[in-house]
């Protein structure tokens, strides 16, 4: 196990993607994990730049959003604490698919995605139960989405 | 509209029949959003004012158009006023949206049977609002934060198309900074001049700050977003036994005896509109019910 950087007050085991992982996969990523804050209004990631890493906010809110042509960007979701940002730094072509912009102040530990995407290879059992984390993530949006497309508010 | 034309049968005092509308007269009337207003409501002098419980509804009457149900969303403890949030979405509500300061709208009412809150003493409660879900709710939420020893957490989710699409929106403020009630507002998506949360009602359902087991949650809005909504507290752990929620029918004589709002073996006007979710959930799935 690699002791956190010394300047991190933030530890990935404390983030509920990673309740209840067994294995030390958290604390052995914790080595590449870079802890950042954002202020209100800043970007956290930008439609079609390179997906480089996985983030995890710890405190905040992030909205994302989706840049129209000719009309004003839309937020669909915001995250707090607790949540991430999503997948896109795994799947190839490593590339945002939204804006994410702080709208309260942002605490975030954000992984290496290359070093993660390495360590998940190497190690198929800590990718796998990673995965496990990160499925309920993406099939909660799915059923979100889903929801969304129904108009629940719809007249 | 104006009541003054309208006869009254001189055999039976005003207020005494349940199906001749009382003249109420529109002391104010506050607009909400693009298409929704708040109207106040006082009774003719002479008549009694009408104490109602939370939840309930009355028939309101744009005279020479219609009458539709509209559930009141007053302080119960003012019963003095009536107070209604009509959205204008047809003939009827688009009258009585129209309803101007000193016109009169006619009141039978109330009916229905209200949200159980003797049920929920004790207990944490959660209020999940969607749309226009928030005005039946409100006069529950009064009423417990009258009584606020009552109750352990009061945790509200609020959720609507848009930010625009919010009511009572001074009010928002006022209740989400309050120490003793968590009030949550959501939106399905909005622009940057929202800084606000936005995704589902459902999303914030995980985060309750509740004990689910002893916790009692009260309903309101479209039918498919109170279908999913139980679903997640189900998933959070709330007995099915614990969630209520508002149903809304073609309502017309409001007692029960018309027919047209039947539910089942249940008249929504009369034995609703707040049912117990196990009660009535196997309705929300028939196709085409």
């Amino acid at each position: 196990m690699t002791a956190p950087p010394p300047a991190s007050v933030l530890r990935l085991a404390d983030h509920k993607f990673f309740e209840g992982m067994i294995g030390g996969l958290p604390e052995r990523l914790q080595a590449v994990a870079t802890e950042r804050a954002y202020s209100v209004g800043d970007m956290l990631v930008r439609e079609g730049d390179v997906a480089d890493r996985f983030i995890l906010v710890f405190e905040g809110k992030v909205a994302l959003e989706i840049v129209l042509p000719d009309r004003p960007r839309v937020t669909i979701q915001t995250l707090g604490g607790g949540e991430v940002l999503g997948w896109s730094w795994l799947l190839p072509p490593p590339q945002w698919w939204l804006d994410a912009r702080a709208v309260k102040r942002t605490r975030t530990l954000e992984i290496n995605a290359a070093k993660l995407r390495a360590t998940l290879d190497s190690h198929p059992e800590d990718g796998y139960r990673f995965l496990l984390h990160l499925f309920p993530v993406v099939a909660q949006r799915l059923d979100h989405t889903r929801l969304q497309l129904m108009d629940l508010h719809g007249r | 509209m104006a009541a003054s034309s309208i006869p009254l049968p001189a055999s039976e005092p005003l207020g005494a029949s349940p199906w001749i509308p009382v003249p109420f007269r529109v002391e104010e009337r506050a607009s909400e959003t693009a298409d929704t207003i708040t109207i106040t409501l006082t009774p003719p002098k002479g008549i009694p004012s009408r104490p109602f419980r939370p939840g309930q509804f009355n028939m309101l009457y744009a005279f020479g158009v219609g009458e539709a149900a509209i559930s009141i969303a007053g302080d119960p403890d003012r019963p003095e006023t009536l107070v209604h949030t009509i959205r204008s979405a047809g003939p009827v509500s688009a009258a009585l949206s129209g309803a101007a300061p000193g016109s009169t709208v006619g009141v039978r009412g109330p009916y229905g049977t209200g949200w159980p809150l003797a049920s929920a003493s004790g207990k944490d409660v959660v209020l999940v609002a969607g749309g226009l879900g928030l005005p039946p709710l409100r006069p529950a939420l009064y009423e417990m934060l009258r009584h606020r020893d009552r109750y352990g957490r009061i945790e509200v989710i609020y959720g609507a198309r848009t930010p625009k699409d919010l009511v009572y929106y001074r009010q928002i403020q006022e209740w989400r900074g309050r120490s003793d009630l968590r009030f949550q507002t959501t939106v399905d998506a909005a622009g940057r001049e929202w800084y606000g949360d936005v995704g589902l009602v459902t999303a914030r359902v995980p985060d309750l700050r509740i004990d689910p087991s002893h916790t009692v949650a009260f309903l309101c809005g479209p039918e498919i977003m109170m279908k999913f909504t139980a679903q997640a507290l189900a998933a959070k752990g709330v007995p099915d036994g614990s969630i209520y929620v508002s149903l809304e029918r073609n309502m017309k004589c409001g007692v029960g005896l018309c027919g047209h709002c039947q539910l089942g073996p249940d008249f929504v006007c009369r034995d609703g509109p707040v049912f117990r979710y196990q009660d009535v959930r196997r309705f929300l799935s028939v196709r085409e019910l």
